[in-house]
């Protein structure tokens, strides 16, 4: 058992001003219009009062475009064609300010990249660099809905560290070794007083208190996967659709990717992007046909790979953590909240 | 405002049961607060779910390329102008449409609300003359709404609708002394590095989602020069030069075309002006052909048409 530690606000900074003379440290940062999780250049740019990141953090581990090989074309090279791996920094560094719901997301993301038989060496080298230390949300957004797929607030599931903001300073609770060693690099020694810790339970089960259960993601589970498939619903739900990529893009746990040589002269790389189940051009086949040409069916994909055939394939619950990034900035509204409980709901025919 | 919502609805339950349309595309109340979602209605008893308010600035021309069956649709001034270049260009048969007008006052920008509530959460929004009344948990805010406006709302001089064949509402008055271009003269007026700077800067944040994009009645091509892939056209990394190729382009495709109707700018989940490129090409358009686009369905647009007295400076 690691026993919480309280650190004063001041002393978060010197910590972190500690650690940042060793190692990178990455956090929430408010540029231009938005926070959004950058290296520190300095401690006074790490902004924990945000509510959330426009973009979740995963590109830590799986950047928008990330250079995995590279490859010589010269004619008289021995070496052409042969492809290198690109060199990547992994060394140690630290996220501060993670939402326990981002968190989380890299953990559904992992079945994906981490698996007994295959292991995406970038995903799985960058998370082993990272030590993860999240902030508790004292008050959830009026989007969010992380207790109603399995997560919450204060979940410390995907962390080492969970902070809790208890406006006098910190409530510094380690969840893995890898935290608790965090904690002695950084200095955070003092031990949190009873007091402090009966504090930050509160402030969790009011966070919980105030998000309701908004679907049933067992339910969802439950249904037949072809009534669902072929559902009246997907129509309407459809409709609104303009097919870009906001809400795969924002999304935590939306992994998937497109893979791309760029040439230049004589020289390769081989690229790995973003990509998106919403554009066309994400299932077209070399042949010219492309499964899911219309968008009814590139919208049903979305929802269907998220809270069906990930709960389905994985049995780790639905691959959404409740963030509501794309509730909040789809451009047509389309809310997974009232597409989960269309697909939960018990007559779907 | 609200008295739109109940005349929009009336016109499209008699379209429906009269059958003289198929469905009807207007907007029905968001999930969240400034947000409203484009519906489809297809039955009379779907007409009462229909909406209007100050947060309808989805244009829903969007949703008109290549239909064929019988679309009644509800338009503002910008979304109408759209819905002439789309006739005119052969992508939606005039006979097939029922035009519901809406004179616009301007649609109202969330970031900015956002901005404004400097991070509070907000749950209900509801508009009263000319206020919109904001509340969340533990505070409430009364707000002018003449200054959260849509950038392009603020400089719109054509809010009514141009084309329609009945109204939802009365005409509005036009904005009258409005200088459209200040923001492009500034840029014009900047020596090339800083321009150049300052439109490296402005895309920055590109994602590369598309959503400026697709939010875009006007684009609507089967397939987007950025989705070729025999030959591939433009990178898809975010390095500047494919970013700046896809905002480059996208924006020359627009000119002659482009109606300032917002829909790209407050698609974008970024907060990128992508404006400012199609803007200039407006300008430019406006002084070198004396044209603004969508007003007429009798004038083709002039990159589409040769005239003798067309300008040829920018001709090497």
């Amino acid at each position: 058992m690691m026993s919480d530690r309280f650190v004063s606000k001041d002393g978060l900074k010197d910590g972190i001003r500690r650690l940042m003379e060793r190692r990178a440290v990455i956090g929430p940062v408010f540029r231009g219009q938005y926070h959004e999780f950058a290296q520190l250049a300095q401690v006074d740019e790490l902004d924990l009062t945000f509510q959330n990141s426009r973009l979740s953090p995963k590109g830590l581990f799986h950047p928008h475009s990330d250079r995995m090989f590279t490859y010589s074309l010269a004619k008289n090279d021995p070496e052409a064609g042969i492809l290198k791996e690109a060199p990547q920094d992994y060394s140690p560094r630290v996220a501060v300010g993670i939402r326990p719901c981002d968190a989380r997301a890299f953990q559904l993301d992992d079945a994906n990249f981490e698996t007994e038989t295959i292991k995406d060496p970038w995903w799985v080298r960058r998370r082993e660099a990272t030590t993860l230390v999240g902030l508790g949300c004292n008050q959830p957004c009026a989007t969010c809905f992380c207790t109603t797929v399995g997560t919450g607030p204060f979940d410390t599931a995907g962390l080492d560290v969970l902070l809790v903001d208890l406006g006098d300073g910190y409530l510094a609770r380690p969840v893995t070794e890898k935290g608790r060693k965090l904690l002695d690099e950084a200095g955070f020694a003092a031990a949190a007083p009873a007091e402090a810790s009966s504090r930050a339970g509160e402030l969790r089960k009011a966070a919980e208190q105030s998000l309701g259960k908004l679907f049933s993601t067992e339910a969802i589970a439950g249904q037949n996967t072809l009534e669902l498939f072929n559902a009246a619903f997907w129509d309407e739900v459809q409709f609104s659709c303009i097919n870009c990529g906001t809400c795969t893009f924002l999304c935590p746990t939306c992994w998937c990717f497109d893979i791309q040589d760029e040439v230049s002269g004589e020289k390769g790389d081989r690229l790995r992007l973003w990509d998106s189940c919403m554009f066309p051009l994400f299932t077209h086949h070399g042949s010219g046909h492309n499964p899911r040409s219309q968008k009814l069916q590139r919208v049903r994909q979305r929802f269907m790979h998220k809270l069906k055939y990930y709960q389905d394939k994985y049995h780790l619950g639905a691959a959404c953590v409740g963030c509501g990034r794309c509730v909040s900035h789809c451009p047509v509204n389309i809310d997974i909240r009232q597409v989960a409980q269309l697909m939960s709901a018990s007559c779907i025919c | 405002m609200y008295a739109y919502t109940d005349r929009i609805r009336e016109i499209a339950r008699r379209l429906l049961s009269e059958d003289r349309v198929d469905l009807v595309i207007g907007y029905r109340k968001g999930t969240v607060p400034f947000m409203n979602e484009p519906f489809a209605a297809r039955t009379p008893e779907q007409a009462d779910r229909l909406w209007w308010d100050s947060f309808c600035g989805a244009n829903l021309a969007n949703y008109l390329p290549r239909r064929t069956d019988r679309v009644g649709i509800v338009v503002k001034g910008c979304d109408s102008r759209n819905v002439v270049v789309q006739i005119l260009e052969n992508q939606i048969p005039r006979d097939k449409l029922f035009i519901i007008g809406a004179p616009c006052k301007g649609m109202l920008d969330r970031r900015r609300i956002a901005a404004e509530l400097g991070g509070k959460d907000a749950l209900v929004a509801e508009e009263k003359n000319g206020r919109v009344l904001v509340q969340g948990r533990g505070f409430e805010v009364d707000l002018d709404r003449g200054a959260f406006l849509q950038e392009n709302c603020s400089i719109c001089i054509h809010r009514n609708p141009v084309i329609y064949d009945e109204l939802a509402a009365d005409l509005v008055e036009e904005q009258s002394g409005v200088d459209r271009y200040a923001d492009v003269r500034q840029v014009e007026a900047m020596t090339s590095e800083s321009r150049w700077e300052y439109f490296e800067e402005l895309i920055r944040p590109c994602i590369r989602c598309y959503a400026c994009r697709n939010a875009c009645p006007q684009c609507y091509c089967p397939t987007c020069f950025v989705d070729e892939s025999a030959p591939q056209w433009v990178g898809k990394t975010l390095d500047p030069t494919d970013t700046r190729t896809f905002h480059f382009l996208r924006a020359y495709h627009l000119a002659g075309r482009c109606t300032d109707c917002g829909a790209c700018e407050r698609a974008c989940p970024v907060g990128i002006k992508v404006r400012q490129f199609t803007k200039k090409l407006e300008k430019d358009v406006k002084e070198l052909y004396g044209y603004e686009v969508g007003l007429s369905l009798e004038e083709r647009p002039p990159l589409d048409t040769f005239k003798p007295g067309d300008p040829e400076s920018f001709i090497m």
